[in-house]
């Protein structure tokens, strides 16, 4: 290998690879910085995280893999780590050096994926991470021997607090110098024998030889990914070729899959046997799992379960109140220096009611957001949330889900965009699918506005049981369950004909409990605030700017302009009972004006154009060009009917004078507008309807496909519309 | 198979048993298998969740979560 030049960096690529649960993110973090780039493996929905350091002349570009128990892919995504540590993933060229990371305490299994790694002929090194907390378990590792029998360079580290890090920098060199380790053989050679034969087959049909390991996963994995690794054009009968192949080991007595696993444990005890030693017995129980007593508990488990998610949930609710009023006020400050920078006209509108606006929109999900990933990476690195998944996988496996979908879905209550963010957690591909898909029938918190508009205006204040039990509480708790309930037959039918296939195994570990790390809690929340920021922020903006064009022209705002200059001369006056007079006159009259403008505007047009298809809904064009303008963002639905409804723009601070215009609005004829059904068909719509341009944009990065979010806005558009027209036309025939 | 006791038949925290098969090849047996579960591995019961199920385990020194549907496919011989 020739000297690196002290001014030339060499480039080194690096592979980092292990198990779940054994801090692989937190090695990541420390190594690089955090300084990582985030995208995907083109076609598949892996994650893919490249960083980057400089280390003794050395530039080390750190591929992150997805955490695994083992190498026998079983779907294109789990092939993207076989692909790239056999340098044929085309996007991250091949690796130098391997870094397989372990949790020291739990060595045995942890060293299953080792063994694999170690099949590959690529130098490897071996973390064993956690060291503090594995001696203080009373577990003793003899590193030196450890090292000489799996042929490769160990380093203990812990990675938390950032121990050993500069020792494996010097190891991941050392180990790039050194080349491959020597060839490793854990199976039966009867094995070995039907691998070469195989190989020697493919090769008389294949342009280029077939790595080693991939021949191994054919024969290893039964319908696994590494078939389909040869074209079938190439190949035909490589699958009967593997069946006979397979049977006549078996006779040999190799028994495909039990072979691998018990010869790789077997040469894993065989290497362990004499290293570890146990201070303590390994029987006694530790305090990790005393607390698991309790926290799994029939009864107090349960009770913990819901006190915890009550108070997130409180928490998301409350605690993000103010932070998003800020963000209002901060939005509705910048308009104004906007407002008072600029004149009047066609630019001010689309840079106040465009772009500042649809900015906000965005940044307004932001509290509530990093709120809800500050609980979870919090749960996420004490251990807790594979615990809640136990609790809950017997109740999410009645709507075909796993337990680990709970938090996602409850978490969409809030907000949909950080519920389907959490979905990262489920590795089922399939259970991960349908919890997305469904996430945006929860209702998030921006639906609460309409309902309690719409309830405290059109639904009759009867109660039941001395006041115990009010209609009103009654309607506003059944819409706040409506999505849900019809997320279980949604689930369900996704599960049965779109995501179809064998039953995901919910073989799930359940990590030892620590204390959360504040780092690691950090660093998750920026980069996952910042994924949003980044993916959501751009395309909704583009929307809301295209409905604000849609509202504005082609109409002369000329007349309203003048009021709003004649509304400000006034206001800078002493106020006197004069000028308030000749105020409230003006204001009746720009609002008016405006009304009219959106009347006669683009979006006024379509909802003149659509009001055929609203009408079985009991809507009419005013309502329908509501519902339109509140795609990009469902709150958005409350400025609107207030500006339709002759309000004028801001009418936040003033719902129940929007109540009462809603209650005198009326048909061309006379009839009132809004009946009860009418109200119920509207909130039906707003319940079950993908409003929300953030949530489609996010489902698209998390499916990195178009095809998700486009699906999951026809199938939920279909399911409102269908639901309000079921709603009016019932109510109505019953005479509500 | 001679015994047709599973992992999904004991009831007892604290209760032991050596596993002596797991049946099938598919994903759910792969997984159990490289997780450590096979002939010889000796397992105990660490608790339940609510609804009996899944029932957490304690294999070869870590904690591990089965549905009972998954712990049905280990047979076992119970110990003590």
């Amino acid at each position: 290998m020739p000297v690196a030049s002290p001014v030339a960096l060499k480039t080194l690529t690096v592979a980092l690879i292990g198990n779940p649960n054994t801090g692989k993110s937190t090695l990541f973090n420390g190594l690089t910085g955090g300084n990582a780039r985030i995208g995907n493996f083109p076609g598949v929905t892996v994650e893919k995280k490249v960083g980057r350091f400089l280390h003794a002349g050395h530039e080390i570009r750190l591929i992150d893999l997805p955490g695994t128990y083992s190498l026998s892919p079983r779907s294109a995504d789990e092939m993207v780590s076989v692909d790239v540590l056999l340098g044929r993933q085309k996007d991250v060229g091949r690796p130098d050096v391997v870094v397989c990371i372990v949790d020291a305490a739990n060595l045995e299994r942890n060293l299953y994926l080792f063994s694999q790694l170690r099949d590959l002929q690529i130098p490897l090194v071996l973390v064993l991470n956690m060291w503090d907390s594995t001696r203080q378990a009373g577990v003793q590792i003899d590193v030196d021997r450890l090292q000489s029998r799996l042929g490769v360079m160990a380093v203990p580290t812990t990675a938390q607090k950032l121990i050993g890090l500069e020792d494996l920098r010097n190891t991941i060199l050392r180990a790039a110098e050194q080349g491959p380790p020597a060839v490793h053989r854990p199976l039966p050679p009867e094995f070995y024998t039907q691998c070469d034969q195989l190989r020697a087959w493919l090769e008389d049909r294949m342009p280029a030889p077939v790595p080693v390991f991939l021949c191994e996963r054919m024969l290893l994995d039964v319908h696994g990914a590494a078939e389909h690794a040869v074209p079938a054009s190439v190949a035909p009968e490589l699958a009967s070729r593997l069946t006979t192949a397979r049977e006549s080991l078996a006779q040999q007595g190799v028994r495909i899959p039990l072979a691998e696993t018990k010869s790789r444990y077997a040469w894993i005890r065989q290497q362990l046997d004499g290293i570890v030693t146990h201070t303590r017995p390994l029987e006694e129980l530790t305090w990790s799992d005393r607390v698991d007593r309790y926290l799994t508990h029939k009864v107090v488990g349960i009770v913990f379960f819901v006190v915890l998610m009550f108070l997130i949930f409180q928490a998301i609710y409350t605690w993000a109140g103010p932070a998003m009023e800020l963000v209002e006020a901060g939005q509705g400050f910048i308009s104004g220096l906007v407002e008072s920078a600029l004149p009047a006209g066609a630019f001010r509108s689309l840079l106040v009611d465009g772009v500042i606006a649809g900015v906000g929109s965005v940044v307004i999900f932001l509290p509530q957001i990093v709120l809800l990933f500050a609980f979870i990476a919090i749960l996420e690195d004490c251990g807790y949330m594979a615990r809640a998944a136990f609790l809950m996988d017997k109740l999410m496996l009645q709507v075909g889900l796993n337990g680990k979908a709970f938090l996602p879905l409850m978490s969409s209550f809030a907000c949909a965009i950080p519920g389907i963010m959490a979905t990262r957690v489920i590795e089922s591909r399939r259970d991960r699918m349908v919890t997305i898909l469904i996430a945006p029938l929860m209702s998030c918190s921006a639906r609460l506005p309409v309902y309690l508009l719409l309830v405290g205006a059109f639904v009759p204040a009867v109660t039941w049981f001395g006041g115990l039990i009010g209609l009103q509480g009654l309607v506003l708790f059944l819409m706040q369950s409506l999505g849900a309930l019809v997320a279980i037959p949604i689930a369900w039918l996704l599960k049965k004909f779109v995501f179809h296939g064998e039953p995901t195994p919910f073989v799930m570990e359940l990590p030892n409990y620590k204390w959360p790390s504040p780092r690691i809690v950090l660093s998750r929340i920026l980069e996952r605030s910042g994924a949003f920021l980044k993916e959501a922020g751009t395309l909704i903006f583009l929307v809301t700017v295209l409905i604000w064009a849609a509202g504005y022209f082609p109409g002369d705002h000329s007349g309203e302009q003048q009021i709003g200059e004649q509304i400000a001369q006034i206001e800078a006056e002493p106020e006197t009972e004069a000028t308030l007079a000749q105020l409230e006159i003006l204001q009746e009259r720009q609002n008016e004006i405006s009304a009219s403008l959106i009347q006669t505007s683009y979006l006024g047009q379509a909802g003149k154009l659509i009001e055929p298809a609203v009408r079985p809904l009991g809507w009419d064009w005013r309502i329908g060009i509501g519902a339109i303008a509140s795609f990009p963002a469902r709150e958005v639905i409350i400025a609107t009917l207030g500006t339709i409804f002759s309000l004028g723009g801001d009418i936040s601070d003033d719902v129940t004078g929007l109540q009462g215009a809603l209650q005198t609005a009326t048909w061309p004829d006379g009839r009132p507008l809004f009946t009860l059904p009418v109200a119920l068909s509207v909130m039906v719509f707003f319940a079950l309807c993908a409003q929300c341009g953030a949530t489609l944009m996010v489902m698209g990065r998390e499916t990195h496909h178009w095809r998700w979010p486009v699906i999951t806005f026809v199938y939920m558009t279909a399911l409102a519309y269908l639901g309000s027209l079921a709603i009016y036309q019932v109510g109505t025939a019953l005479g509500w | 198979m001679s015994s047709s006791v599973t992992l999904a038949d004991l009831r007892q925290i604290g209760q032991k048993a050596t596993v002596l098969s797991v049946e099938g090849d598919d994903a759910v047996a792969v997984r159990l298998m490289e997780m450590g579960v096979f002939d010889g591995t000796e397992v105990s019961v660490v608790g339940f969740a609510p609804l009996g199920d899944p029932i957490e385990f304690s294999i070869r020194g870590y904690r591990l979560s089965l549905r009972k549907s998954e712990a049905r496919r280990v047979l076992i011989a119970p110990l003590s």
